[in-house]
């Protein structure tokens, strides 16, 4: 087979002005140079998780090699080096939302962070009746804590439906906001969709009824640039590693005077201002809500890639991503058979679809041999995949490294799947 | 095309893929259970009529996947007529040496016509992650045999 299509294709439609020199920003992450099954790695699974530039490599090691102890408990040289370092890397997450360094928790991934609410905000203001309305596309991370709270205590879950192009029902959004809705939890990005929602108007619809909104922020702060403030927005989270840090930190964003009327969420060292058998008493926010010695240097790992992606530029990434979104949604189009799925007023770079022919785990497998890695299969949305009505799709996510040539990868990898399967 | 994508998708697996056999409901089915694949979200349901003496006198499915699992099940479904459970057992365990570790030369003689038509499918064991797409119906049949409703291969 040749690729002369797409390399046709590509030399026509290809934007001139690029954002910024993606070959020199390649060269910051250093798995980009491997190969896989022999061929260079294309690496189209960002919206799992995205690679590490060696700006938080090396910030990650120097951390353990040169400043590491535990946080917040002695009074020697590094425990207080490691202390400054760790809340250094609380304000840098703070500025990156616009928000104070003490409306910042820490958490394992945005899982947990959705989970502490739950657990907290959810079990000191949530009571049987209450409803908390989700849409159709949300990850199960904002599923099934809400769902564990129906089943504990009563409340319901009311789904906002989304049209054929992946938008909300933002009519049906409204109709759904009733005395009894206690809480509002929606994506800002679909991990599948790439659908961006109207955050700002979810939040006034909501708040115009005294209904506080938590967004799940985990595919959108890797798109755009996300001000909390600006949103108006009352709990927001994301993780870390989605954002080119590593695993193990994530982060929930709460209004203080929400943080502050919630009972803690795990008990532990930390988290306490005094202990006693008679007794004890908690600290206020974040650090009631962060027991037990916390992911130290995986903190200060995020805040170097939060450093590495403002210093890029949000709005150069969000530009360079949408050229590659319209590129191969363009050069994907043309193949027969190919569905996409996913055609939203706002769409971040995440491309899903199907093969008449191919179920998409055998695409997965067939272009992983040609070294292309995407995800798929249910994407954690099986709710939004029985909307769409398909068991799973195959979906390419970029990043900020990728390129036009990588799309072409794709295209002709895809092309392989039809070598086997017929079109 | 590299060789191990040649031989995982062979011509008898997508023929399979695309054209499942005994892909029905039968209604005298008196075993059945679903199987469900939590990866990839692929669940089929196989459907058994067992008679008296424990033989297997129909064997049948139905569901969504990719084209290993179809066609696994496909297969399946023609080999099992006219076997007892202790037959059945060891075709299982036959077929699945075959999906992980390869053939060991233990091989009952009589089955060695039924393991050589499942022969194809032994490329899965170069793909890992895709094993369980070719053992879902097995265990989803094993289930039913043994009157478990639901099965999952986690």
């Amino acid at each position: 087979m040749t690729m002369s299509t797409g390399a046709a294709a590509s030399a026509q439609t290809r934007v001139n002005t690029p954002a910024y020199d993606v070959a020199r920003v390649r060269r910051d992450f250093p798995i980009l140079t491997r190969t896989v099954h022999g061929r260079p790695l294309v690496y189209l699974d960002n919206g799992a998780s995205a690679q590490k530039p060696l700006r938080v490599i090396e910030t990650m090691r120097q951390v353990m090699e040169e400043d590491y102890a535990n946080v917040h408990r002695g009074v020697h040289f590094l425990s207080q080096r490691a202390t400054e370092r760790y809340e250094a890397a609380r304000e840098t997450v703070a500025r990156f939302l616009n928000a104070a360094p003490r409306e910042i928790v820490f958490t394992r991934n945005f899982t947990e962070s959705i989970n502490l609410v739950a657990a907290t905000y959810g079990r000191r203001f949530l009571e049987k009746g209450d409803e908390v309305v989700v849409s159709a596309m949300e990850h199960h991370a904002n599923i099934v804590p809400w769902q564990m709270l129906e089943n504990e205590r009563g409340i319901r879950i009311r789904v906002v439906p989304v049209d054929d192009a992946g938008d909300l029902r933002m009519d049906v959004y409204e109709s759904l906001l009733s005395p009894k809705t206690r809480l509002v939890a929606m994506t800002h990005c679909s991990n599948v969709l790439g659908t961006v929602t109207p955050a700002a108007e979810i939040v006034r619809l909501a708040h115009g009824r005294g209904i506080p909104v938590l967004l799940d922020g985990a595919q959108a702060v890797v798109h755009r640039a996300v001000d909390v403030k600006a949103l108006d927005v009352d709990f927001y989270g994301f993780t870390g590693h989605k954002l080119y840090g590593p695993t193990g930190i994530g982060v929930l964003y709460g209004k203080y005077e929400l943080l502050a009327k919630m009972p803690p969420y795990q008990g532990g060292g930390d988290m306490i201002r005094s202990v006693s058998f008679s007794g004890t008493t908690f600290k206020d926010p974040p650090e009631r809500f962060e027991a037990g010695t916390p992911a130290i240097v995986e903190a200060i790992g995020l805040a170097a890639a939060i450093d590495y992606v403002t210093e890029l530029g949000q709005d150069a990434i969000a530009t360079h991503e949408q050229q590659l979104l319209d590129y191969a949604t363009r050069l994907l189009s043309a193949i027969p058979g190919l569905r996409i799925y996913g055609a939203a007023a706002e769409k971040a770079a995440i491309l899903s679809f199907t093969l008449e022919t191919a179920h998409a785990h055998d695409i997965g497998t067939i272009v992983d041999r040609a070294g292309v890695a995407l995800r798929t299969g249910h994407h954690c949305a099986q709710p939004l995949m029985e909307r769409l009505g398909v068991a799973g799709t195959a979906r390419a996510s970029f990043g900020l490294y990728n390129t036009h040539e990588e799309v072409d990868r794709l295209a002709e990898a895809i092309r392989s799947v039809e070598e086997i399967f017929g079109r | 095309m590299t060789d191990d994508l040649r031989e995982l998708y062979q011509e008898v697996i997508l023929d399979h893929g695309k054209h499942p056999r005994n892909f029905r409901h039968p209604a005298d089915a008196n075993l059945e259970a679903r199987g469900y694949n939590p990866l990839c979200g692929d669940q089929l349901t196989v459907y058994l009529k067992r008679d008296e003496d424990g033989v297997v006198r129909d064997a049948a499915f139905e569901g969504r996947g990719c084209a290993i699992s179809t066609a696994s099940a496909s297969m399946m479904t023609e080999l099992l007529r006219g076997k007892n459970e202790d037959q059945i057992k060891a075709l299982f365990e036959a077929f699945h040496r075959l999906c992980t570790v390869g053939e060991d030369g233990s091989l009952p003689a009589e089955l060695e016509e039924d393991v050589e038509r499942l022969r194809v499918l032994a490329g899965v064991r170069q793909f890992p992650m895709r094993v369980k797409c070719a053992t879902l119906a097995w265990h989803t049949m094993n289930a039913a045999l043994s009157g478990t409703q639901e099965v999952s291969t986690e």
